[in-house]
């Protein structure tokens, strides 16, 4: 193949890709945006968004990564079954890494700001918001990856190539929209905001 | 993977701290803070896009670490084109939205020089990153789909923020 070749088949295939992730990334960013109040009140919360995000990609896509290893091989099949063991103890060790990676961001983004001596929310109040945050688009993020990746292999798509999109679509939209949620619910338990 | 990943949320947390160096500029105009997601989104997605292909190229043997590789080339082209396809829609998309939902202070034709130049800088940096990265793993004889597709994502998060940040510097 010619670069020029190599070029217009590499760009056609990850058009889409980016597409659907951009819409996801706007829609995130006019939540963000709108959360401005928040920012404000709540100091050190910026600095914990792209490790929030991250980890939901992280996290997640790998689980859809798992899943669709699953069904290639065969070893689970694509129904949403409460008995299926592999499902269930794939989507209980997703749901437990993204809160410790959470848990973890917000402990380590109030150590370093008060190292720096810049002015931080205090820690109980970043690591509430972070783990309702994490436990909320967890969930959701479980149940979309679960039943998109098993609906679409049912209808003859590779899992393969829908969940890279998939989570960072719905990983940008949620995990914005749930960490709004966590900022509320936590300032009606600890005050403030 | 859970090592990796608490490396990960360290390396996020980095660019955390570039976006909270200049927090009081994104809060005074929400069209920036609406393209935070969006930039962070698409970088990681050209990064990744990047590495799988690459990656797999490698497995399939199709790829030499020359520069004037077919392959190599083709997928480089591919990603600043991409970049150059995605970024005006980043940037007018998130002064429209923002114009929507509020106000905006800022020219749509800052915002869009902001998008495109940190995009496209970025495009350039993550096709280093991502062929340094996929050599490094041909090296040392890791397997490039478990390494270097994390590695690669994340860092062109950090790389999309601190171009963002060094694009707001020029630009606004």
């Amino acid at each position: 193949m010619t670069v020029r070749e190599v070029a217009v088949e590499a760009y056609r295939e990850a058009l889409p890709a980016l597409g659907a992730s951009l819409v996801g990334g706007l829609l995130a960013g006019v939540v963000l945006g709108g959360m401005r109040a928040d920012l404000r009140a709540v100091e050190g919360l910026l600095v914990l968004v792209p490790a929030l995000l991250a980890t939901r990609g992280n996290v997640y896509g790998s689980l859809g990564a798992r899943l669709a290893t699953g069904l290639h091989q065969g070893l689970i099949e694509p129904r949403v079954r409460a008995g299926d063991r592999r499902i269930r103890a794939a989507a209980a060790a997703a749901l437990a890494n993204g809160i410790v990676a959470s848990l973890f961001a917000a402990t380590a983004a109030f150590a370093v700001l008060s190292a720096l001596g810049a002015p931080v929310a205090s820690l109980w109040r970043l690591v509430g918001i972070a783990v309702v945050a994490g436990l909320l688009s967890g969930a959701t993020l479980v149940v979309v990856v679960v039943t998109v990746v098993f609906a679409g292999y049912r209808r003859g798509y590779n899992p393969d190539t829908l969940v890279g999109p998939l989570v960072t679509t719905t990983g940008d939209v949620f995990g914005i929209l749930f960490l709004l949620i966590a900022v509320r619910t936590v300032a009606l338990v600890l005050g403030g905001v | 993977m859970l090592p990796v990943l608490l490396l990960l949320t360290l390396v996020e947390l980095g660019s955390g701290l570039v976006l909270g160096s200049f927090e009081d500029t994104l809060l005074r105009y929400p069209s920036l803070l609406v393209l935070v997601p969006v930039t962070i989104g698409t970088a990681g997605n050209l990064g990744s896009v990047l590495a799988a292909r690459l990656s797999t190229a490698f497995h399939l043997g199709t790829l030499s670490f020359a520069p004037d590789d077919e392959t190599l080339a083709g997928n480089a082209l591919a990603t600043v084109a991409l970049a150059a396809t995605v970024f005006p829609v980043v940037g007018l998309g998130a002064w429209g939205l923002s114009a929507l939902t509020g106000s905006t202070d800022l020219s749509p034709w800052i915002v869009l020089a902001v998008s495109l130049s940190s995009g496209l800088s970025l495009a350039v940096l993550a096709v280093l990153v991502t062929v340094v990265a996929t050599y490094a793993a041909y090296r040392l004889e890791l397997d490039p789909d478990d390494v270097v597709i994390p590695v690669v994502t994340n860092t062109c998060d950090v790389l999309g923020v601190v171009l963002l940040y060094l694009a707001v510097r020029v630009f606004v």
